[in-house]
């Protein structure tokens, strides 16, 4: 495995979100009786033509800018030729030559903890095309249903240079434009639907060798996992192909996920011919520099800005930073929080996003954005461990309690229900004191040599204390009496 | 510049047309005056001219993002030759 060197580039369909089509004012809406959002234009009827949604352009215009790429003044549409049932005219209007956004680069972080580093993917263009309807193959008694509501819906497809050496870089690859489609609001990210899927181009070479391996490109991967696995399939099957002395040939496969393999679809003898020429019923798309410009003013900030500044301004780690930018929701949810709990607070409430919140949510299967415990709550909560109210094991409980809707916010649940840290030194040392008395034998361990006495005498302090005396605090009474 | 016999045939199967021997010969003659006519243009000087994608000069016209279609699938369905379940029916096709 070590001498072989993995190389893979990914083309990714995001369905752009617009409410319609791109060439026809028919609904793009999910899920609605077979074929009433096909309008005359999607069924190819004599006659009709093809009229360009603006907000598709919008769209691409957007992720150009988000990518640093170039948006085209000037692209052209193109009609790429194949016969296929669920395909009406017989071409599906792509762009070719001139697609609208060239070049630009995505930055990714690829692991976690020490073996985290961050990596740089090149994009060779992103290009505006209309979607094709769905065959359904089974129970016509011998024939294919064909609905073509899903025929004519936006999209924009995103060529990726082949950049990527290992199948988890393609999945932080996948998961990263994911994420940034979705946070400048450009597609749904809906993987189950079919917003967002992803055809892998792969091939090995041996290490060292410049020239790249014949590819085979595995299509059509709708979750992150079946790339994942798709990718280390196929991976392995070319690497023993070449091993045993066979050639790899050029292919299009698809990935089985009952069976984690991967099998031809078609070779490069019967590869399609497609036979692109400029589409004649569509004028070369304009994009002027006013255009770019109101859409330049109209972008969020992205998350790489973010990142940077919440490692720069809030001191964050590059892994915290990119875990807490991998989607809007989770970056809106944290910055709500450090509003409330100050610039100080952003490493525990960076911590309680992303471990305490996200089990929690995890654990009830749900997503950020239904989490019943708002920012401003968690916020609040930071506070009363910051300010030495409550420890962090009693903040647990107090989360819980919020999470179960028992006060409005922290303070009430920890004043209601007593929970309040005791700090006074005086009542610390008088349990102390207590326990000591109590507990004459392991006072006795102790002084012997045995630290895991301490420890018990401890714990027995905070049993005192119902959990509620100050850590340190106990800890320091506790050393001070037993070294008098 | 002319085409074989042989890319006339695949140009035919590409486009799913069914061509007999003696069709495929006619139609290599055909393309391949159409292939004159081409080169005569070929041989005007265009250095320096930016190639047009469409014949007018012009920028495309958009649309707003709305829905202006109602779904009209019983009208369309009407004339196809066969629908179940709100289905057009094909002859099964399997890739």
């Amino acid at each position: 495995m070590n001498q072989w060197e993995v190389v893979i580039g990914i083309e990714t369909h995001a369905q752009l979100a617009t409410v319609s089509k791109i060439f026809s004012g028919a609904s793009t809406a999910f899920g609605a009786e077979p074929n009433t959002q096909a309008c005359a234009v999607d069924l190819a009827l004599p006659g009709v033509l093809p009229v360009l949604n603006r907000k598709a352009v919008d769209c691409a215009i957007r992720f150009g800018l988000s990518i640093g790429a170039e948006v085209a003044t000037k692209s052209v549409f193109a009609r790429k030729n194949y016969f296929y049932p669920d395909l009406p005219k017989g071409y599906q209007i792509s762009q070719m030559d001139l697609p609208v956004v060239v070049g630009g680069s995505l930055t990714l972080q690829v692991g976690s903890g020490d073996k985290a580093y961050e990596k740089v993917v090149r994009l060779t263009r992103a290009h505006l095309e209309e979607d094709a309807g769905k065959s359904l193959h089974e129970d016509f008694h011998g024939k294919s249903g064909i609905d073509l509501n899903r025929a004519g819906t936006p999209l924009l497809e995103i060529v990726s240079e082949p950049d990527m050496r290992s199948s988890d870089e393609a999945v932080a690859y996948a998961k990263a434009l994911h994420g940034l489609v979705r946070w400048i609001g450009i597609c749904d990210g809906n993987m189950q639907e079919g917003s967002f899927r992803c055809d892998a181009n792969v091939s090995v070479r041996p290490k060292g060798q410049l020239e790249f391996g014949t590819r085979r490109e595995i299509k059509n991967l709708n979750s992150f996992r079946f790339l994942k696995e798709a990718i280390d399939y196929e991976v392995q099957w070319q690497i023993n192909e070449i091993e045993e002395g066979r050639k790899i040939q050029q292919a299009t496969v698809l990935f089985d996920p009952d069976t984690g393999e991967t099998r031809t679809m078609r070779t490069k003898e019967d590869a399609h011919d497609y036979r692109y020429f400029p589409d004649p019923d569509l004028l070369p798309l304009l994009i002027g520099a006013d255009w770019i410009e109101r859409i330049k003013d109209e972008l969020p900030e992205l998350p790489a800005q973010k990142r940077e500044r919440f490692t720069n301004v809030l001191g964050l780690s590059a892994y915290d930073a990119g875990t807490l930018t991998a989607s809007q929701e989770i970056a809106a949810y944290f910055e709500a929080m450090v509003a409330v709990a100050g610039q100080g607070n952003a490493k525990p409430c960076a911590n309680w996003v992303m471990v305490d919140l996200a089990a929690r949510l995890n654990k009830a299967g749900r997503e950020m954005a239904e989490s019943p415990v708002s920012a401003q709550q968690l916020g609040g909560l930071i506070l009363r461990i910051a300010d030495n109210t409550i420890s962090n094991n009693i903040a647990k409980k107090v989360f819980e309690a919020l999470w179960n809707g028992e006060g409005a916010t922290a303070d009430e649940i920890i004043d209601k229900q007593g929970l309040k840290q005791i700090t006074d030194s005086g009542a610390i040392e008088a349990l102390v004191d207590e326990v000591l008395a109590a507990n004459a034998a392991n006072v006795a361990e102790f002084k012997a040599g045995k630290e895991k006495a301490f420890n018990a005498l401890v714990g027995q302090v905070m049993k005192a204390a119902k959990g509620k005396a100050n850590p340190q605090q106990v800890n320091d009474l506790l050393k001070k009496k037993l070294a008098g | 510049m002319s085409l074989t016999l042989e890319q006339v045939k695949r140009i035919a199967h590409l486009a799913r047309i069914e061509t007999s021997d003696a069709e495929a010969l006619s139609t290599q003659g055909h393309l391949n005056g159409i292939f004159q006519l081409i080169e005569q243009m070929q041989a005007v000087d265009t250095s320096g001219i930016e190639p047009m994608a469409h014949a007018q000069d012009l920028g495309q016209r958009l649309r707003d993002d709305a829905v202006s279609e109602a779904d009209r699938r019983a009208a369309y369905q009407s004339v196809a030759p066969e629908t179940e379940a709100g289905l057009y029916l094909v002859p099964k096709v399997i890739e």
